[in-house]
């Protein structure tokens, strides 16, 4: 470029550019004044619980905090043998405070979980100390031994110092059926205690399923709604709509009625003798349940966004695809399918997305194998209240939805999504 | 080898949509091997829904409609062989250009090296070489009309369908995509059928043009023939510009009649007049009225001039003649051109063979 170009001048004699950053100086903040109070609701309602939640995830300053002294020692400690005196003097001088506080048996739980059998050898050298039976002049390390044989065996004390760091990974080996092993090597649990790993694997799959389903079954709802006449084509679009506008608990309660082994389905099944009136199949509190209940609630989330994209296809291009030779099947799948492509992406990414995370109705007609990772979520967070196990698998949820979008993004690409 | 006149056929084609109206009525309508026809009318006559009914997508409700001596009235559209350019061109948006014109050859399996011959040929027949790789949104509106009118062609079909495919183009491109469609019609022989309901566009392209309102065919003729001499009121009217005077046979003789005005009376050519009392309209194109004229004419009146609008190559003079205040004057813009002033008197005259008695409005 030429040094005359580089510069133009307003009439003034101030650099455009200058002139140009100023005029659109207050726009910008007008702008932003608009969106100010959707962003700062976003930080609240979103960034803010997101980053709470990581944080109790991985959260373990609990026990930091409650033996400060004995981690200071056993930093001296090798954690091969027995740690030495100075480690089991910090330990007792800990212990005291939190017997003072009331607060040793926050300390047995917390240790019970990093390994089996704290919480009855805390209790014991609870009453050791509330009795004062310590001689503090005297080797506590001896006396700390003599409570239980526990507390002479080095695998305890290693799961002490094993939590030591205020962080921990834990809850995410948890909900993947690991653990730290007392090496602090990380292991799998038992081929029969893996229930995580099965409900990770069935919710991918019954999301998969009820997505395909919904493709399934939307695409043609989608297409006729898109070529109906207007007059027809409204009727339908409210039917479609028409369970959006339900409850959706009234939504799974009236599958139950229709679903159950006494239910309107079956006894049709008996009145049309598919099925003897004796051997009524289940179809509820098992998977076909789920499926079944799943598909019909998110079916809308698949047709809409497919509506919307075939809307805009023009009719004259299925036209012009069978007069320039194409069957009508070709034209189908040369011309229509793949300008379909965006609605289809924007769908099944949605109802996977929200399949994935989906709570009541598992719950409800789920049963035992029909229930999918967000009510073992739910679990947690009511029943055993682990916030920070519940967070962690939460998080583990969210980035397996981020791993799925980057996936679709490589593949189709994002720019291509119309929701509408 | 000698050209089929009634390649295309309509043979008593009736089409209706409700089982109330006929959208087409009994129409009759052959076309020759080779020849490029437009069906022109108005909106709402017919013409697209018989455009249709060709191409397949619409199936007549009484009649048969024959290619080349086959009954096609059966025949998916995909059979039929019959090319087709959309009025928004219908592109495949998600293909290049290439694959665009490639699309009607794969769907006949034709071998892969045919495929770029014949694209090739077909790009520069509408001078797009070079444009494979695009995509049609990254092509103007001349652009992407060319590449349908060539994918229409590319597989070389008997017949090529055109429903108002310079519609939505500017004036001036407009024009030249009329030359140009011409052209390759001419340079290739292939039978088009072309709609529109844009009367110029008509005029310049056809060898024939079938004028319809209202379900029917008014007028099948060449376009000197249209123009000059219109069969009905409705031709007159429709094509080009016109002068009318409602009025009264007094007299009829062979190739005259004396049609009485409101206060006057003029003579006329009775085209669609049989006797005497018939009600009539008589026509008279613009430019067949002369302002003094210097030979004999058997039709001579005075009007006052009401307006007078400057067009460039000529000027258009609004008269108040026999009474009505809407007779069209065009007077050349040659040297010798007259002073022409607001309510200055002026002497007309017409030979009463220019002036069509038509049927009444």
């Amino acid at each position: 470029m030429s040094s005359e170009t580089k510069q133009i001048l307003t009439t003034d004699g101030i650099p455009l550019e200058v002139s140009l950053k100023k005029a659109e100086k207050k726009n910008k903040i007008k702008a932003f004044l608009l969106v100010a109070p959707l962003l700062l609701f976003l930080i609240i309602t979103y960034v803010f619980p997101i980053g709470e939640m990581f944080s109790r995830s991985i959260d373990d300053k609990m026990i930091t905090n409650m033996l400060p002294k004995t981690f200071k020692e056993m930093e001296k400690w090798d954690g091969q043998e027995l740690p030495p005196e100075e480690v089991f003097t910090a330990f007792y001088y800990d212990f005291k405070v939190l017997v003072e506080k009331q607060e040793h048996g926050k300390l047995g739980q917390r240790l019970n979980k990093e390994k089996n059998g704290f919480n009855s050898i805390t209790k014991k050298l609870f009453r050791q100390v509330k009795r004062k039976k310590i001689d503090e002049s005297t080797s506590i390390k001896e006396q700390i031994m003599k409570v239980h044989k526990r507390w002479r065996n080095v695998e305890y004390w290693q799961a002490i110092k094993r939590t030591a760091p205020p962080y921990t990974m834990s809850k995410y080996l948890k909900g993947m059926d690991m653990y730290y092993a007392a090496d602090g090597s990380i292991t799998q649990v038992e081929e029969d205690r893996r229930i995580h790993r099965i409900l990770w694997l069935r919710t991918l799959e019954i999301a998969f399923f009820v997505t395909l389903f919904c493709f399934l079954m939307g695409y043609p709802i989608a297409h006729l709604l898109a070529t109906l006449p207007m007059k027809y084509s409204n009727l339908l679009m409210i039917c479609v709509l028409l369970p959006f506008w339900t409850s959706l608990l009234v939504r799974t309660a009236s599958w139950m009625i229709l679903l159950q082994q006494q239910g309107v389905v079956n006894d049709f099944f008996v009145l049309i003798g598919l099925v003897a009136d004796d051997n009524r199949p289940e179809m509820m509190y098992n998977k076909v349940g789920t499926y079944v209940a799943m598909t019909q609630i998110l079916l809308p989330f698949m047709v809409l966004p497919l509506y919307s994209v075939m809307k805009t296809i023009s009719p004259s291009l299925m036209r012009a695809g069978k007069s320039l030779g194409g069957t009508p099947f070709v034209a189908f799948w040369k011309v229509y399918f793949p300008l379909t492509i965006p609605g289809i992406g924007a769908g099944c990414l949605l109802v996977f997305i929200l399949a994935i995370g989906y709570y009541i109705t598992p719950a409800l007609v789920g049963g035992a194998s029909g229930t999918l990772i967000s009510n073992q979520i739910a679990f947690h967070m009511k029943q055993t209240l682990d916030w920070s196990f519940a967070s962690a698998m939460g998080l583990m949820l969210l980035s397996g939805v981020l791993v799925i979008y980057w996936i679709y993004n490589k593949l189709v690409g994002v720019d291509n999504i119309k929701l509408g | 080898m000698s050209k089929n006149p009634e390649f295309v056929k309509f043979d008593k084609v009736d089409k209706s949509y409700d089982g109330k109206v006929l959208v087409v009525k009994d129409l009759q309508l052959d076309i020759a091997e080779g020849e490029f026809i437009t069906m022109l009318g108005p909106s709402g006559s017919g013409k697209t829904t018989c455009l249709m009914m060709l191409a397949g997508f619409e199936t007549p409700t009484h009649g048969e409609i024959l290619l080349d001596g086959n009954i096609i009235s059966n025949i998916p559209p995909h059979k039929r062989g019959i090319g087709m350019v959309f009025q928004n061109y219908a592109l495949f948006p998600h293909m290049t250009v290439y694959e665009n014109l490639a699309f009607p050859l794969r769907v006949r399996k034709v071998e892969k090296d045919e495929i770029d011959k014949k694209v090739d040929k077909a790009l520069s027949m509408v001078s797009l070489n070079g444009f494979e790789t695009r995509m049609p949104a990254q092509l103007s509106g001349g652009q992407q009309q060319r590449v349908a009118v060539a994918r229409a062609l590319v597989f070389d079909p008997a017949v090529v369908l055109m429903d108002e495919p310079l519609g939505a183009l500017d004036k001036n491109l407009r024009e030249s995509m009329q030359y140009e469609i011409k052209h390759i019609h001419e340079s290739i022989g292939v039978t088009v059928v072309y709609v529109t309901h844009d009367q110029s566009e008509a005029l310049t392209m056809s060898n024939r043009i079938a004028v319809f309102n209202d379900g029917k065919v008014q007028q099948l003729s060449d376009p000197a023939e249209l123009y000059e001499k219109p069969v009905n009121s409705f031709v007159a009217e429709f094509i080009g510009e016109n002068n009318t005077f409602n009025g009264e046979v007094i007299d009829i003789a062979k190739d005259k009649c004396k049609v009485k005005l409101a206060n006057s009376e003029i003579l006329a050519n009775p085209i669609s007049v049989k006797s005497k009392g018939e009600k009539t309209t008589v026509s008279l194109r613009p430019e067949r009225a002369l302002i003094n004229p210097s030979d004999k004419m058997d039709n001579m009146f005075t009007g006052k001039i009401e307006e007078v609008i400057y067009h460039g190559d000529h000027t258009r003079v609004r008269l108040n003649l026999l009474g009505s205040s809407e007779f069209i004057l065009k007077v050349p813009n040659s040297t010798s051109n007259l002073e022409l002033k607001v309510s200055q008197d002026i002497n007309i005259g017409w030979n009463s063979v220019d002036a069509r008695a038509l049927d009444p409005k």
